[in-house]
């Protein structure tokens, strides 16, 4: 499965900018998506709640993304 | 109603009472509207100002901070007179000049698990404006168990997020911070604003969305964003809405809750409670300026590390490497373990969390962090050593 994935926060650091492409040749769902991802870049195993949001909506780990999906990582903040 | 109101408050509020769709109604139902603000920082300083001048009847708030000449780029509440002074008293009194017929109430202690349920119990509407994990899971922690609604908002760089949680809806309450971030990130994972910056505009975008969420859940006018995250981005100007679950493994509210009290939350989030808090390093790690600058002059063998930032060291810089507290663990290889490490940074509150993360997760026993970093070397050797 090939993405485009918007990234939010440090997730922006790690993987070196807001929109980055990515394929993975694992399940085209969301918990396949973040191994693939957590391999390719380790320091985002350090977020432990990195969100995933598919179009307008969060995802669990088995919901499926189809091409097209829209994905958005979304990391904690705590910035006051 | 309107015997509710004084006639100089008619007068204050009159712009609202002639909005169409709010009016002496909504205006009421502000005036008998009770919220705490915890932080009086970024996001605290549009959202005090804006929940007071709309005329919110009660407004706790709470800071245990005083300001700092690096909160004036973006704290918009004060000013250089008000160097040094405890925030929430400062914040209260512009608050009093700007509508005086509100009630103010300061509280200069931290928010913590022993007090937080007595502060907020008295209050409708919780605003979260903090500047660490550990507080934003007491704070969601406390509302939910007092079936507060929490409104939210955190900023990162360009970015902002607000959301409103534990809202009262026809299904039940919405969905709260557990829902969004079931577990905290590792120490160090996500740097704080004196870590990764902010831009001064941003808290102050995010702060009034803040206020615009606190009053439309006090009003009842339009639809606050329960069970919505509202995403941000000054960079482009872009702004995301996405639907947030409720999430049946939430401790709090989810199907088999676990948790019926506050727990430790700096334990939990293993991290100070405060981005600027004192992180606990043995006594014999701290290195003074005075024993740092002997060790210099004996040239003792040893290695200096400066964990800031790149930005910084092109400000000022007593040499060494330059390894940035956020990706200091990825290098950790590349640190010695034979030689004394000295870690340093502008106040000596970063290098004091670096040395205990490289301890606790990489094993490093030789590390040392300069006590009161660059400002007291500055300060006590090197005068002519540029501060900022």
């Amino acid at each position: 499965m090939k993405v485009t994935l918007h990234a939010y926060g440090i997730t922006r650091d790690y993987l070196g900018g807001r929109e980055v492409e990515f394929e993975w040749p694992g399940p085209p769902t969301v918990a396949g998506l973040l191994a693939s991802l957590e391999r390719q870049y380790p320091p985002l195993k350090g977020l432990a709640s990195l969100r995933v949001a598919i179009n307008t909506e969060y995802a669990s780990p088995e919901t499926s993304i189809g091409p097209g999906d829209e994905i958005v990582l979304i990391p904690p903040v705590s910035g006051g | 109603m309107q015997s509710f109101f004084s006639g100089p408050e008619l007068v204050h509020y009159a712009r609202h009472l002639s909005l169409p769709g709010f009016g002496l109604e909504a205006q009421a139902k502000l005036k008998a509207g009770k919220v705490l603000v915890v932080g009086c920082g970024g996001l605290g300083s549009p959202l005090l100002q804006y929940l007071a001048a709309a005329g919110v009847g009660t407004i706790g708030l709470i800071d245990h901070d005083v300001v700092d000449k690096s909160n004036l780029q973006r704290q918009v509440l004060f000013g250089m007179q008000d160097l040094g002074q405890p925030k929430a008293h400062v914040a209260a009194a512009r608050l009093e000049a700007l509508n005086p017929h509100i009630e103010l109430r300061p509280y200069t202690e931290s928010l913590t698990r022993e007090n937080a349920l007595d502060l907020m119990r008295d209050y409708d509407v919780v605003a979260d404006g903090t500047d660490n994990f550990p507080t934003r899971y007491l704070v969601n922690d406390a509302c939910v168990l007092l079936d507060k609604v929490n409104v939210y908002a955190s900023v990162f760089r360009f970015e902002g997020q607000v959301s409103v949680f534990h809202f009262p809806l026809p299904e039940g309450r919405g969905p709260n911070y557990r829902d969004l971030y079931p577990k905290p990130p590792q120490p160090g994972a996500v740097p704080s604003c004196a870590e990764g910056g902010i831009l001064g505009v941003l808290p102050g975008i995010i702060g009034s969305l803040q206020a615009l969420e606190v009053i439309k859940v006090l009003s009842g006018v339009g639809e606050p964003l329960a069970g919505r995250l509202l995403l941000f981005d000054a960079s482009d100007g872009s702004s995301r809405i996405l639907k947030v679950p409720r999430d049946p493994e939430n401790p709090l509210t989810g199907t088999h809750p676990t948790q019926k009290e506050l727990i430790d939350y700096p334990a939990f989030c293993r991290t100070p409670a405060s981005e600027d808090g004192p992180a606990a390093v043995l006594t014999a790690q701290c290195l003074s300026p005075e024993a740092f600058a002997r060790w210099r002059q004996e040239k003792r063998s040893y290695v200096l590390i400066d964990v800031r930032e790149a930005y910084e060291r092109e400000i000022s810089h007593i040499g060494g490497l330059l390894m940035p507290a956020g990706q200091i663990l990825e290098q950790a290889d590349s640190i010695p373990r034979d030689i004394p490490v000295v870690l340093y940074c502008r106040s000596g509150q970063r290098s004091a969390k670096v040395l205990q993360r490289l301890e606790s997760q990489a094993g490093f026993r030789n590390l040392y962090h300069l006590e009161g970093g660059l400002l007291a070397f500055a300060r006590e050797i090197d005068p002519t050593l540029p501060t900022y």
